[in-house]
């Protein structure tokens, strides 16, 4: 019977909600805006609320147990797929630009460029355990670096992707030196801080970035040396193997790099994970008192994190930046630096394939149900799926936050939580992320 | 002979708060040596400022004769001293043999094998649980691996913080067993603060009464226990577990 009156409050609150929000339309006509009321999504929307508060609350009506060992299995039926699902992921992320689909190539680029970056978050908050909320700086110190450095000197892109880490790393160090001191809610504080001074200094230092303009005709990379230009010359990679010159050969030779860009983050984070290095990094974020009291330099072990997580923030910026030809302080903005700690957090901090799985769906996701929708909307002939996969992109941020919320319900410690010891003599024994007390314990 | 600890009007601040007022104690080489005091009265401060963390205001710190009141912490550290800090502080997301390892990089070792079976020697049970997670063991585990994992460094001084706190008195003889049968098997000296008074004072050769701040006696173990203001202060009220 609550259950009933809870399901009615929630519909009656969507109503408030989405009554305006989705319910009401402006058509532009050559008579001016007019309002078009949309009474059936309006209806859809609220009967799913409805059913779902409903289903949610005689679900958890169950006997309390029960769920807690639905829970515990599910935990480990993930960990145990989890020895599955990263060689299928690989090899479907290898095989992807076979599918030909410029399309899939260029949404796979895209993800791959984020998983990327959420690994390198990954070492700073996941590992380290330093909160940090202006990872975009690095992304975009990357990004210039390459970019300033390719146009005004006319170097290469592999000369300049080691270049561009390491000034990106050196930015690393820079914001780390004044922070050494903070925690938490204050260290998060001055990295967005740092986050939005060096996109304000991009826009404003005009005669070195060319401001808000951006910078364009950046160069493309080469393979060993062949160019992919579409005039099939010598010298070109269509001319040399004898191809019709095609734009999807560049698009999938990137793609073929950002794959190599992440497996080399992925292999150096895992690398790190079971060295010293490594190991203290986590145990500064489980306890700094206790960490000094066993000789561990806080400082330098800090400033690694911050060092090293930066760098790989910076070569991604550097294969944005040849990605896209043109780059501009937009690109770089808070929302980027929240989406890729979104990944991390929603990837279960310090897991490596929750943060792929993570990336895939916040970034991918969307695209993909944007894609079923109209296909939907094209099998029924229906007006009101096309209608709404159109409009998908409006409600980008707030499918985003629904899908936070709904995580973080849940599964409240990420996708993959339960986080394997890095060393162990014995078979490692999972411990249910349940058991494990929030925070030091 | 120098002795291998000693501190010479040490004084420590938080802020504005004064919390060591010229401290001066000696701790010999061999020896166990016990700081005893009311909750607040410094012990921990003088335990973490020997590490540099609070660092001295005042006064001298030297270790094996040398001035270390300016050294940073991971150098005092790397110099033979290791810290069981107040309150076990090991890290609860990982795992056992993580938690020993971690005590064992700063010093460098390469010898890891043998210096975890001499934990586990001392400790059988962390043997048991070396792939549990730290944050799931017992207190009294969490304390024996507190123990161990400032052991993996072979400190030549070990300081430890009130290693009984929250324990059942069984597991306190153990550990306290354990400090007695390291003291006296590989020389291991060892500066102890306790609130348990009486099993201190009996395990240790000298003793230090802490009173805001300022050392107020000092002795052998036995002297002190025989003190009748030392028993109306420390020992009334069931310290004789
Ligand atoms: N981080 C800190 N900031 C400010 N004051 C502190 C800090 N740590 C300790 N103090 C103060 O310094 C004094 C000594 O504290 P300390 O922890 O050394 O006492 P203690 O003898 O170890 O006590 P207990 O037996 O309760 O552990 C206390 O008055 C305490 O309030
Ligand atoms: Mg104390």
């Amino acid at each position: 019977m609550t259950a009933l009156r809870d399901a009615f409050l929630s519909a009656a609150v969507a109503l408030g909600l989405f009554g305006p929000m989705v319910g009401l339309v402006t058509v532009s006509s050559d008579h001016g805006l007019f309002l078009r009321a949309r009474p059936v999504a309006v209806a859809v929307i609220v009967g799913l609320v409805f059913f779902g508060r409903l289903g949610m609350l005689t679900w958890r009506g169950r006997n309390r147990a029960e769920a807690t060992r639905a829970n515990r299995a599910f935990a480990e039926r993930i960990t145990r797929a989890g020895k599955y699902v990263t060689p299928v992921l690989l090899l479907a992320a290898l095989a992807l630009p076979f599918s030909g689909s410029r399309y899939y190539v260029d949404l796979g680029t895209l993800v791959l460029t984020y998983i990327m970056l959420g690994w390198g978050l990954n070492i700073v908050v996941g590992l380290a355990g330093l909160l940090d909320l202006g990872y975009v700086a690095f992304y975009a110190v990357g990004a210039y670096s390459y970019a300033l450095l390719a146009t005004t000197y006319d170097l290469g892109f592999w000369t300049c992707l080691p270049l561009a880490g390491i000034l990106a790393g050196c930015a690393g160090v820079t914001l780390g030196f004044p922070v050494l001191r903070l925690r938490g809610d204050y260290l998060a504080i001055v990295t967005l801080g740092f986050g939005e001074i060096i996109r304000i200094v991009l826009n404003n230092w005009v005669s070195l970035t060319n401001g808000p303009n951006g910078i364009t005709g950046i160069p493309r990379p080469t393979l060993f040396g062949l160019r992919f230009s579409m005039d099939g010359g010598d010298g070109t990679f269509a001319g040399f193997f004898n191809l019709e010159p095609a734009t999807i050969q560049r698009v999938i030779f990137l793609y073929y790099v950002i794959f190599g860009l992440a497996l080399l983050t992925n292999w150096v984070s895992l690398r790190l994970r079971r060295m010293p290095l490594g190991r203290a990094w986590e145990a500064l974020r489980e306890d700094e008192v206790a960490c000094r009291s066993l000789g561990i330099n806080v400082r330098n072990t800090k400033l690694t994190a911050f060092g090293i997580g930066a760098m790989f923030g910076g070569f991604a910026g550097a294969f944005f930046a040849t990605r896209q030809a043109f780059i501009s302080p937009e690109s770089f903005t808070f929302i980027e630096s929240a989406t890729v700690l979104a990944i991390v957090v929603l990837g279960g901090l310090g897991s490596q394939l929750g943060v792929a799985l993570a990336a895939i769906v916040m970034v991918g996701g969307l695209e993909a149900l944007r894609d079923f929708l109209s296909f939907l909307g094209d099998q029924m002939g229906s007006e009101l799926f096309s209608g709404i996969a159109s409009e998908l992109p409006l409600y980008r941020m707030l499918i985003f936050g629904l899908a936070l919320v709904v995580m973080m319900v849940l599964r409240p410690r990420g996708l993959v939580s339960g986080r394997t010891p890095g060393v162990s003599m014995t078979a490692p024994k999972e411990i249910d992320a349940e058991l494990v007390a929030q925070g030091r314990s | 002979m120098t002795a291998l600890l000693s501190l010479s009007g040490v004084t420590a601040f938080y802020g504005a708060i004064q919390a060591l007022r010229g401290i001066d104690l000696t701790v010999e080489q061999g020896e166990i040596v016990t700081l005893i005091g009311a909750n607040g009265a410094g012990k921990s401060t003088l335990m973490m400022t020997i590490c540099g963390n609070p660092r001295a205001r005042t006064g001298e710190i030297l270790h094996q004769g040398q001035d270390i009141t300016q050294f940073p912490t991971y150098q005092i550290m790397r110099r033979g001293i290791a810290q069981a800090p107040e309150g076990r502080r090991i890290f609860g997301r990982m795992t056992v043999r993580e938690n020993l390892l971690m005590g064992a990089e700063v010093a460098g070792r390469t010898d890891i094998d043998a210096l975890l079976h001499q934990v586990f020697a001392l400790f059988p049970r962390l043997q048991e649980r070396l792939s549990q997670r730290g944050g799931t063991l017992s207190g009294g585990e969490q304390q024996m691996l507190a123990i161990g994992r400032a052991l993996m460094s072979r400190p030549t001084l070990l300081l430890l913080d009130e290693p009984s706190l929250g324990l059942a008195p069984l597991v306190v003889r153990q550990i306290f067993g354990a400090i007695r049968e390291l003291n006296r098997t590989t020389g291991l000296t060892v500066l102890l603060v306790e609130q348990n008074a009486y099993q201190a004072l009996r395990l240790a050769n000298r003793g230090y009464v802490l009173v805001n701040g300022s050392i107020t006696m000092a002795g052998t173990g036995a002297e002190l226990l025989a003190r009748p203001e030392i028993r109306a202060a420390y020992l009334e009220g069931g310290g004789h577990a």
